[in-house]
């Protein structure tokens, strides 16, 4: 098997609040081959977006991060600061969430390809200059006619697509693209999806596909990691987490969604969690149908069933699970109020 | 498991009066340019945002209006509560027009016509208590004689919708609630005064998954046990499937396809609809979204296509849907995207001015000066690479004349809603008279 590209060991990102450290990434693992595409996956708050953004270095002051990010040999979460943002743009790229915001208004298009490619490749001629703009703005649709245009003369799907031919003009090893699509319509987003989805034949490059959106990643996806609370909960091949949930939480969430084929509504009792006091154990015990005795009396160990991996009691080990930790979890009824 | 409540549709009640009827609707919206404009007066631009809608809203149904951004479907909801001055058309509800009532007495209307909002972190004034928010709609209307009545009838709403026990509810505030727990309140507030008609603008679309189904649930028990009937918005296909009695498809201000769900869902009519339905991720894996989707976006409001909206980007466009000059220049476009920038610098200096003319001739004149046959044979160059782009349906001949090179397309026809088994669909592909060979 190749190298990963980018490494992830326990990350674990917090805040400070007026109640407490807020765990908004508490322990997270996992790698990203050459190619390939991550989709991270959870409810608003769990983590999700931080830990994009903590994995570029790109956290608010005042937050705090721990753990590794291995890319290339070196730990970017002790590296300087200097150092990470050599590397953000040729190696590590952003996609964001609004498109809207994020082009300078007062730049032609053309400024916007300049001002990045003189960055951080100063050898270019203006010539070479124009030519990569275009050439990959092409390949995101993008007419070779509109490259002096204004970021207002051209619709949200546009500015998303040159949003993307920006990060991938400096040709980053690995992209993190923060719910990319949530801002734009059905069609446009199919389109979007699919250009992302040409991204490892067009240009090699390894995605971290933040969404909250299943049937995206069922979509888009190589492999898929489920986020709860902080924590991934599963992850694994797109085809078997969706195919065979192992935890609880992917079982149900996959349940919940209203998909074209819904014929009856299904949801999940109970609200996500505060990441200040998280419940103990596991943090799906409250809301779990299979929750045991162990659940909130151990956190679970991450374990392997088939080719996922899931942090859930229900597949043991065996032999840390203590006598009667296998009996159902007797718990008080969850009212419609708390769960709403 | 709740399933969908099927809807009796018995001849009697097809036949009742129906709760609401919009004929001919229109919003439109004045652009103003300039200041010079503005003082040389003139006209401006109009986006047309509501463009002619008739809907007839029947008794405790739920119809769905559904489209993408830009397509009028929010401005039309709106409307139906007199929250949208229309330019034109009625909206007849009882013996009232509310499309030409004066705003005062609107006011009265407004109890048995309430809306649920999209964002319910922002529908709610984060300084005031529940008891007096959901209870504010009973004061307004005077409809409560004392404090200790209006907060008895806001408890037995906070049960209503889930909210229990309510004396946990009466003082807190929205900042206190989660986003299902909000938009229960928001729905609360919608119902208090016994409202006949809820229009609900894309109520989940903020909620995450595991909880959006509740608030469904609600919403549908709601209208079986308060009688109500729903105007439901949304761009979310799999929603309106499940949740509306019919649906409404929306593009550029219009209506395109309208009937029963089920009609629609399995056999989609309008292109429009088919590319919407196929555009929709599955969460199967194994089942992906085809990629020969319409290309673009919705267009400008305020400069929509000739003909049928939707034509630049139908895939079966054909000879009547209104093809124009700016559709040459989007052809153009597409080719240099495919040819790249060698392509780009030989043909743009002959093209350029093919895209300078007015964008709703249906014939194009250039002058080419000495260059006339240059651009012709460009013109067939462009077609015989890609001889399958609608557009050449459109385009009746291509000429020399002279100097100047002249492009004529077939005249277009604005298409109207069309029978089509139970289905009223916009698109001149069901129209036999126009598609006799297609």
């Amino acid at each position: 098997m190749t190298e990963p590209v980018i490494s992830v060991r326990d990350l674990r990102v917090w805040y400070g609040s007026e109640r407490g450290p807020v765990r908004a990434v508490d322990g997270v693992t996992f790698d990203l081959r050459p190619g390939e595409t991550l989709g991270l996956v959870g409810e608003s708050g769990c983590g999700k977006s931080t830990l994009g953004r903590g994995v570029l270095g790109l956290l608010p002051r005042g937050a705090k991060l721990a753990g590794e990010v291995n890319y290339e040999g070196r730990n970017l979460v002790t590296a300087s600061p200097k150092a990470i943002q050599r590397l953000r743009g040729p190696d590590l790229g952003l996609i964001f969430q609004e498109p809207l915001t994020r082009l300078n208004p007062l730049l032609r298009i053309s400024d916007q390809f300049e001002e990045t490619l003189r960055t951080h490749e100063p050898g270019l001629s203006k010539q070479d200059i124009r030519h990569r703009s275009i050439e990959v703005l092409r390949a995101m649709g993008i007419p070779p006619t509109r490259y002096r245009a204004y970021p207002h003369e051209f619709s949200g799907g546009m500015r998303q697509r040159i949003m993307i031919a920006l990060a991938l003009v400096l040709r980053p090893s690995f992209v993190v693209a923060d719910e990319p699509t949530t801002a734009l319509d059905v069609l446009v987003e199919a389109q979007i999806i699919g250009i992302l989805g040409d991204l490892r034949r067009n240009f090699d490059t390894s995605l971290l596909f933040i969404t909250h959106n299943l049937g995206i990643v069922a979509e888009a996806c190589d492999r898929v990691a489920v986020m709860y609370a902080g924590r991934i909960v599963e992850q694994g091949p797109v085809t078997e987490v969706f195919a065979r949930p192992q935890h609880p939480y992917t079982r149900e969430l996959l349940r919940s969604t209203i998909s074209l084929s819904t014929t009856g509504l299904h949801y999940i009792p109970g609200a996500p969690p505060d990441l200040i006091e998280p419940p103990s154990g596991c943090r799906f015990h409250p809301r779990c149908p299979s929750a045991m005795r162990v659940c909130p009396e151990q956190f679970p160990e991450q374990v392997e069933v088939g080719p996922q991996r899931v942090e859930c009691w229900l597949h043991g080990p065996d032999e840390l699970v203590p006598e009667g930790g296998r009996e159902p979890l007797v718990r008080e009824e969850i009212t419609v109020a708390d769960e709403a | 498991m709740p399933t969908k409540p099927e809807l009796m549709t018995t001849p009697e009640q097809s036949a009742e009066r129906p709760l609401m009827e919009i004929r001919d609707l229109k919003v439109h919206y004045e652009l103003r340019g300039s200041a010079l404009a503005r003082l040389v007066g003139g006209e401006g631009e109009t986006v047309k945002a509501v463009d002619g809608v008739n809907v007839a809203l029947r008794k405790g149904e739920v119809l769905g209006l559904v489209g993408e951004s830009g397509s009028g479907k929010t401005t039309l909801g709106r409307a139906l509560l007199g929250l949208v001055r229309p330019t034109s058309g009625h909206i007849t509800y009882g013996d009232l027009d509310l499309a030409r009532m004066p705003q005062r007495q609107l006011r009265s209307v407004r109890r048995r016509l309430q809306m649920v909002f999209q964002d319910p972190h922002a529908a709610l004034n984060p300084s005031m208590d529940l008891a007096t928010a959901i209870g504010h709609p009973l004061r307004i209307h005077k409809l409560v004689k004392s404090k200790a009545e209006a907060r008895e009838r806001v408890r037995e709403t906070l049960e209503r919708v889930g909210l229990t026990p309510a004396d946990q509810f009466l003082d807190k505030l929205p900042a206190e609630l989660s986003g299902g727990q909000k938009q229960r309140a928001v729905i609360a507030r919608a119902i208090i005064c016994g409202p006949e008609l809820l229009v609900a603008d894309e109520p989940i679309s903020m909620l995450d998954m595991s909880v959006r189904a509740k608030i469904l649930e609600l919403m549908l028990e709601l209208g079986r046990d308060l009688d109500l009937t729903y105007v439901y918005i949304t761009h979310d296909l799999a929603t309106a499937k499940f949740f509306c009695d019919r649906v409404a498809i929306m593009y550029l201000g219009r209506v395109v396809e309208i009937g029963p769900t089920e009609e629609i869902f399995a056999d989609p009519k309008h292109p429009y609809t088919k590319a919407l339905l196929r555009a929709v991720p599955d969460l199967d894996p194994e089942r992906k979204v085809p990629r020969d989707l319409p290309r673009g976006e919705i267009p400008d409001a305020a400069a929509p296509p000739h003909g049928c909206s939707f034509h630049p980007r139908c895939p079966f466009a054909f000879e009547p849907c209104g093809w124009e000059a700016r559709d040459l220049r989007a052809m153009f476009e597409r080719r240099w995207i495919r040819l790249g920038e060698d392509a780009l610098a030989r043909e743009e200096p002959l093209v350029g001015e093919l895209t300078e003319v007015d964008a709703h001739e249906e014939m194009v004149r250039v002058r080419a000066g000495g260059r006339a046959a240059e651009l012709t044979a460009l013109l067939e160059e462009a077609r015989a690479d890609e001889p399958d782009d609608p557009l050449w349906k459109g385009v009746e001949r291509i000429e020399s004349d002279g100097g100047a090179v002249v492009v004529r397309f077939r005249p277009g026809i604005d298409p109207g809603l069309l029978r089509v088994n139970a289905v009223d669909v916009a698109c001149h592909l069901h129209d036999p008279n126009l598609s006799h060979d297609h």
